[in-house]
């Protein structure tokens, strides 16, 4: 089988992969050890694999590996700094946000994104946000309201936002 | 109650693996020399294996095994995880020559990669007879009608000559004498649907052979130690020799009651020595894992003027699909759990389930009861609305209430004769006081249908029940020791599934022993290290294995008590533990730490501080749910957008109370799915049309209605502080509460679901001309 390499940033880290031209970028975070990453449909439907390249949310399972060469990549394991959980990982756990826990980094993620470009949304914009990360357990109520909280808790000045 | 831990709004403890990506769940591990299985489908609904050959596929190089019928024992059993002796027929092998779906098994391989596996699959040469199917419930009993298990082995078929797997029959007084007592006889006909689990983890197994040869099988499973037992014999290998272990499960919901995958890909790795994965793709998870049984019921109740009920009879015929997985259990309950929530003296239930080639139904959240209630909850609004009766003064009227003795579920227990039920706690009044008040119901219903325009809103409502584990029949065990730091280590056989149960547990026992939460470790579901558990299902984890970790923890403080009592020479009665450490309830106060009772207990007093227990209830306390929806139909486009959806809960006391509301939120979103857009269609060869997200719509976070989750707490005395359940009871009344308020918005019942689009314009179409949109327009 051909294969070809690949060069990229995960959650900070360089990284040159031996990849087949053919690879998603699913299968290859999850054979390196990047676990969060789920497989939850592989057809661009659940969300479960989304990951943030460039800080915006891709499904993983949508792409070939070699599309992101050069690109940084972050994962749920790249979120907190060390034991400090991000704000974002802390309020699913005090709001009930996690239940089995299998969308959960997927929605974080997607979450992070949302935040990052708009640091203080609506319910609504959050909402929108999750859209494509199916959740089977919670109803959604809690995680939206994990990411209200969250968006309070990081306190970004409002000019960042502009 | 006064308590520190239970009743607390904890933190999972599991929580921060979940959120960081730690490696927690089934395929979060990578084993060297993994090989990955894969098994064939059956691409007919019904058909003979007249010749299968598979040396091409085990010519391709990378190709370990491949596995017809010809391989493997041949054991009838049931994949039903139930306690054993299963009530479910033993219709089911690891391989067979015959294949009665599309999607059943007709071989497996074992390859060194996914795309070789699917190679190999595509080199099987097999010669099929095809054989006439049936894919209609309402004709599998006819006469001709094709014989799906017409093989001698299988066993506790009720009628294989007519495709009946099970057949139900039971009655409470004199039906026929409860129906001349009434004033008004009430008798409609409702149809339910296949809808699928949709749990975001697909099913996965990775099977492989320790140092000593026994055979290790991680898997995402309900139910470890029926799945131990049930590889053992179908391998034919004794338990002794296998180890099922349950790692983080990305949600259940009965799909995984069921040993799927665990047969077959420990097959493969006995046949290969090797390491392998089975995983399903969410394609396959939809037809080829398990689904809802579809029900039609006819429902007829018998009332007095005054509303009083005084005779209900509820017939059923539902599918099981091809296989008898769980047929006349969940079936059972759609009578047992449904029919006494009236307090009618005369109940009468029938029920035929029959086979169908049609994929396999299962355990669903709800367990059979999401189908009876919409029957008889969408009956009693109609009745009422013809008696000139509010829905809630109805409930109020009808509805089972403390005190009273449910004798039906004595007649309709897992299997066999069951117990009666006596009603030791009853939030239900309560319940739907707050559920109305949480909807403005008195007012809306006065002044919602009056609404002019194309979207018509309305209100409705449902009162539901389901049980606590099985009564006499669900058990669990627990075992606690204490280490050096006061911190004790929790083994159960109890299986989160993702709904909190560690959490859960170890909040009991923490409460128990008078420690912090972050003082108890958890291991559970694995049958090498942790004792017996039926299983995470029967929503009985709480009351059940709950009960055992009490019962434990109990014994487990006595040992923390003396040998506190001979480091402060004071007597056992008088000393209690709590907040880590053991003081004396007399002055002078005095007092030592759980840590330093344990270093005594361990390094002086030679006595490893441990104890276990088991549990079971003779009584399964139900949990009451009031469900209220507003609803807006657009008439125009037959669209039904649910505005508000507001659910009281008695759960008994809740443990953890955000995660009991998480349970209710989890449980109504799926009922809106059944209500309004799941169902897994089939064409008319069998084959699956819509086995993907794109197709078969679950709720998204943009679909939602506004929630409102009312926890009515009561206090169960059969249950470990109080605990009932929670997460199974919230699913049952949503469809029922939208279609009746459907009926408040438009005046038009349905009794079939869902309730898609063009099911309600239909439903306009015919049962209220007027209201045909172009007819609307001129008038608007």
């Amino acid at each position: 089988m051909k294969t070809m390499s690949l060069c990229v940033t995960v959650n900070g880290e360089s990284k040159q992969w031996t990849i087949a031209p053919g690879d998603l970028l699913l299968d290859v975070l999850r054979r390196e050890g990047y676990f969060g990453v789920k497989r939850g449909c592989e057809k661009g439907e659940c969300g479960a694999c989304t990951v943030l390249v460039h800080g915006k949310p891709v499904n993983s399972c949508l792409i070939f590996a070699a599309q992101v060469e050069g690109g940084e990549i972050l994962t749920i394991e790249g979120l907190a700094q060390g034991d400090t959980l991000d704000p974002l990982q802390e309020a699913f756990l005090d709001h009930g946000a996690v239940q089995c826990g299998f969308c959960t980094p997927g929605m974080i993620l997607a979450a992070k994104a949302l935040l990052d470009r708009q640091p203080h949304p609506t319910e609504e914009q959050v909402r929108e946000a999750l859209a494509g990360n199916y959740c089977r357990c919670t109803g959604y109520r809690k995680p939206v309201e994990a990411v209200l909280a969250a968006a309070a808790r990081r306190k970004v000045p409002t000019e960042v936002a502009r | 109650m006064n308590t520190t831990v239970v009743g607390k709004n904890l933190r999972k403890v599991d929580g921060f693996k979940l959120v960081t990506g730690g490696a927690a769940f089934t395929d979060d591990v990578l084993l060297p020399g993994m090989l990955y299985g894969k098994i064939l489908p059956s691409p007919y609904a019904h058909a003979r294996i007249k010749r299968i050959d598979t040396s091409k596929a085990k010519a391709l190089p990378g190709v370990h095994a491949v596995l017809t019928y010809k391989d493997v024992p041949r054991v009838p059993h049931t994949t039903a995880g139930q306690a054993w002796p299963e009530p479910s027929p033993y219709d089911t092998y690891l391989l067979d020559s015959k294949v009665r779906f599309v999607g059943d098994r007709v071989a497996a391989v074992a390859a060194e990669s996914r795309a070789l596996a699917e190679q190999a699959l595509r080199l099987i040469d097999v010669d099929y007879e095809v054989l006439p199917a049936v894919l209609d419930m309402e004709a599998a009993m006819d006469a001709g009608a094709p014989v799906i298990h017409d093989e001698p082995d299988s066993t506790k078929i009720f009628d294989r000559e007519h495709n009946i797997a099970a057949h139900i029959r039971r009655e409470i007084g004199n039906v026929d004498d409860g129906f001349r007592e009434a004033d008004f006889i009430f008798e409609r006909e409702y149809r339910t649907q296949r809808q699928q689990h949709c749990m975001l983890e697909p099913h996965v197994t990775i099977c492989w052979l320790d140092g000593d040869g026994r055979l290790m099988i991680r898997t995402s499973t309900q139910v470890p130690y029926h799945c131990r037992r049930q590889v053992a014999m179908i391998l034919q290998i004794p338990v002794s020799r296998v180890r099922v272990i349950k790692p983080r499960i990305g949600g259940g919901f009965g799909g995984k009651q069921e040993m799927l995958l665990e047969d077959i890909c420990s097959a493969l790795a006995l046949a290969t020595r090797r390491p392998v994965k089975i995983e399903y793709t969410r394609e396959e998870e939809f037809y080829m894992a398990r689904s809802r049984h579809p029900q039609i019921l006819r429902m007829k109740m018998g009332v007095k003027r005054d509303g009083t009920v005084v005779a209900s009879h509820l017939q059923v015929l539902a599918t099981t699909g091809a296989y008898g997985s769980h047929a006349s259990t969940v079936q059972g309950n759609t009578g047992s759990k449904v029919l006494p929530l009236y307090r009618a003296p005369h109940l009468r239930f029938e029920c035929d389930v029959v086979y169908t080639n049609t994929p396999v139904a299962g355990a669903f959240r709800g367990y059979g009861c999401p189908q009876g209630f919409f029957a008889q909850e969408s009956l009693a609004d109609e009745i009422a609305y013809k008696l000139g009766m509010d829905p809630v003064e109805f409930h109020r009227k009808n509805a089972i209430r403390l005190g009273d003795v449910d004798k039906l579920s004595a007649q309709l227990g897992e299997g066999k004769e069951g117990l009666p039920r006596v009603i030791r706690s009853c939030g239900l009044p309560e319940c739907v006081k707050r559920g109305a008040a949480a909807i403005d119901w008195d007012r809306k219903r006065q002044s919602l249908p009056a609404r002019a325009g194309f979207v018509k809103h309305g209100v409705g409502m449902s009162c539901t029940m389901q049980g606590s584990g099985i009564a006499g029949i669900d058990w669990a065990a627990s075992f606690l020791k204490m280490n050096e730091d006061g911190s004790f280590f929790l083994q159960v056989g109890a299986s989160d599934v993702g709904a909190g149960a560690d959490t859960v547990l170890a909040q009991i026992a923490a409460e128990t022993l008078g420690v912090s939460l972050g003082k108890i470790i958890v291991t559970s579901g694995d049958t090498d290290f942790t004792p017996f558990d039926t299983g995470a299902y029967a929503s009985s984890t709480t009351i059940i294995s709950g009960g055992a970790v009490k019962k434990a923890a109990e014994k487990v403080r006595a040992q923390v008590l003396g040998v506190a009592a001979k480091m402060l020479a004071v007597p056992v009665e008088n000393l209690a533990c709590a907040k880590d450490e053991v003081f004396t309830t007399t002055k002078p106060r005095k007092s030592v730490s759980m840590a330093e009772v344990a270093l005594q207990a361990l390094y002086q007093e030679k006595l490893q501080i441990m104890d276990g227990a088991s549990h079971y209830n003779t009584d399964s306390p139900p949990p009451f749910c009031a469900t209220f929806a507003e609803v807006a139909v657009d008439t125009q486009t037959g669209r039904v957008r649910v505005v508000h959806l507001a659910t009281a809960v008695d759960p008994g006391v809740a443990i953890n109370p955000m995660q009991a509301e998480g349970q209710v939120e989890g449980a109504v979103t799926q009922g809106l799915g059944f209500a309004l857009s799941e169902e897994l269609m089939l064409n008319h060869t069998g084959w699956p049309m819509n086995p993907n997200f794109l197709d078969y719509k679950i709720f998204s976070a943009k679909d939602m209605p506004k929630l409102t989750t009312i926890l009515v707490e009561t206090e169960e005395p059969l249950g470990p502080y109080g605990a009932k359940s929670v997460s199974e009871v919230p699913i049952n009344g949503v469809a029922p509460a939208i279609a009746n308020a459907i009926f408040h918005a438009v005046g038009v019942r349905i009794r079939k679901l869902p309730i898609r689009p063009e099911d309600m314009l239909r439903a306009l179409y015919e049962q209220q001309p007027e209201l045909k949109p172009e007819e609307a327009l001129v008038t608007q």
